[in-house]
């Protein structure tokens, strides 16, 4: 049963009863909506981008406890710093969450604890929903919140 | 083929039964299997496997073709289990039986081979809410291209068909009413018979999605009155990728063919070709003929387990794990209707049931979570998705127990409420 305790950690329990950045902005700048049609999770994604850097970030949808903990720890981990680095954690977590089980992984922070899915191939899309839709948001134009 | 059916039991043995699926005798990660998404797929007795591998090793030729001795024994077995089929759903004559691949291959040949004929601007098609995609999708389809609308008769908050709102949406301008005989998300029998005496009262045909009932209670296609129906191999402990679509000979023959090919024409010049009697002018190609023949061994187990028998007991374990699930704190039961079978939807109070899946896959349990291919209903529950226990012929209470205490275990690791 260790596994599941490597999956569900504390702090992902933690994360998943009170997500972090959950709600919508005033005035975002950067949105996608992020779709699991595997299990239904649905997820919206805001920022603002202000000068190249991720200025603020917000979260909305209703998901798995991988999938909320993963947004709210996506959100905590890019608030504040440069896109340019939000897009280079985007590739270090995708390579975390796709490596095998069993083999080392880069120490990510907070982001490491979401290596247990590893051990669960159908709940790697889970972990990953959120960043997936951070990397659409930042793929888009600016749009304005008038929209 | 060999195979014959084993003598009509008297009394229902569940643990006879579960010696027949030699699936049921592995383990998941060390515990053992138990299968509880039954609604999905139902698993393979030992007479369905040894019936697609005697047919493979002994028999195997293409039907309705060579002179040679291996194409009649083939031909001989495809139509002897299309004679099975018949008589399961109480057909008038084979010619009423026609193979598909699924439930969603034979919803589509009425769509486009029946519906679309009749459908013109103003048509209706009217469906119910609690159906499947695939008796959603080809009648969107359909209807978007004839320009024709599709009408949702409601469901209340136990899952039941509200019948009178039914009946308001049928009239001059249906062409076809297409409803569930039971609900995959939610257990719920409709009441065909009424349903099908209500569209007639209008001269309106009726489909009804058969994927569900056919492996919970006795069909009787002639006895409802419907103008086709259609079901399903793999959920009649039979082998994937066969279906079967019942349809009115009246109504089959004024069709035109569904898809083109080899068997289902008469003959073929450049100029035109006409059209094989039925019901091979909607069996275009090679069909499926192990899995044909492997239906029909599928069907015949289940007629010598004894329908009424396997419903009688599933009715036992349903209220069964009913009664558990709903004492669990934080469960709550997703349809609720009071005629239902086989499906234990649930939802636990602050967690998601892709994590209650995963956690109870871990003690071995198998369930569905997620949307079931049914969104509206979900949306009509209020939920995203839904945890699905589902019940077969050898489930056991013993197997509730432990889905019960692998939920307990799923409280345990994540919180929640």
């Amino acid at each position: 049963m260790s596994d599941l305790n490597d999956l569900y950690q504390e702090v992902i329990l933690d994360h998943n009863r009170r997500p972090r950045n959950f709600g919508a902005l005033e005035s975002p700048t950067h949105q996608a909506e992020g779709y699991n049609p595997l299990c239904g999770d649905r997820l919206v994604l805001q920022l603002r981008l202000d000068d190249g850097v991720v200025a603020d970030i917000a979260f909305e949808g209703s998901g798995c406890a991988i999938s909320r903990a993963s947004a709210s720890l996506m959100t905590d981990s890019v608030k504040g710093r440069p896109v340019a680095d939000a897009r280079a954690l985007f590739e270090r977590f995708h390579r975390m969450v796709t490596t095998p089980p069993d083999s080392p992984v880069e120490d990510l922070g907070k982001l490491s604890v979401l290596s247990g899915v590893r051990e669960f191939p159908v709940r790697v899309k889970c972990a990953s929903l959120a960043w997936h839709t951070l990397k659409a948001a930042l793929d888009r134009e600016a749009r304005t919140s008038t929209e | 083929m060999t195979t014959v059916a084993p003598a009509r039991r008297t009394e229902f043995d569940v643990a006879r039964v579960r010696a027949d699926f030699p699936i049921l005798r592995r383990d998941i990660r060390g515990r053992p299997l138990v299968y509880l998404d039954n609604a999905a797929t139902t698993q393979k007795p030992q007479p369905v496997i040894d019936a697609l591998t005697e047919y493979y090793a002994g028999i195997n030729a293409n039907v309705h073709r060579g002179v040679h001795l291996l194409s009649e024994l083939a031909t001989d077995a495809y139509e002897r289990a299309r004679e099975t089929v018949r008589a399961f759903f109480n057909a008038s004559s084979t010619g009423e039986i026609v193979f598909t691949r699924n439930a969603t291959e034979g919803i589509n040949l009425v769509a486009y081979a029946f519906a679309r004929q009749r459908l013109e601007p103003g048509s209706e098609v009217v469906i119910s809410a609690m159906e499947h995609h695939s008796n959603i999708v080809p009648w969107q389809l359909v209807c978007a291209e004839r320009g024709a609308t599709l009408r949702v008769a409601p469901i209340d908050d136990r899952g039941d068909l509200i019948l009178e709102e039914l009946e308001r949406l049928i009239g001059p301008r249906t062409a076809i009413v297409a409803v569930a005989h039971m609900s995959n998300a939610l257990g719920t029998i409709n009441p065909v018979g009424d349903i099908v005496r209500l569209a007639r009262a209008h001269g309106v045909p009726v489909l009804l999605d058969g994927s569900q009932a056919a492996y919970h209670l006795p069909v009787d296609v002639q006895a409802i009155g419907c103008d086709f129906y259609v079901a399903t191999g793999h959920k009649l402990y039979g082998p994937t990728g066969i279906g079967v679509l019942y349809g009115r000979r009246a109504q089959l023959d004024a069709m035109p063919p569904f898809l083109g090919g080899g068997d289902m024409i008469s003959s073929v010049t450049f100029e035109r070709s006409t059209w094989n009697d039925l019901p091979y002018k909607f069996e275009a190609g090679t069909p499926n003929i192990a899995g044909a023949i492997g239906l029909g061994v599928a069907l015949d187990y289940l007629r010598s387990v004894g329908l009424e028998a396997v419903a009688a007991h599933e009715q036992d374990v349903l209220a069964y794990g009913t009664e558990a699930l709903s004492a669990i704190d934080g469960v709550r039961l997703i349809g609720t209707a009071r005629r239902k079978a086989s499906i234990l939807s649930f939802v636990m109070d602050g967690i998601h049931p892709h994590d209650i899946g995963t956690v109870v896959d871990r003690e071995g349990v198998a369930i569905r979570t997620g949307h079931h291919c049914a969104q509206p209903v979900m949306e009509r529950f209020g939920v995203p998705a839904t945890a699905r226990a589902s019940l077969a012929m050898y489930s056991t209470r013993e197997e509730v127990d432990v889905l019960v205490r692998a939920l307990l275990r799923v409280r345990e690791v994540l919180g929640g409420s």
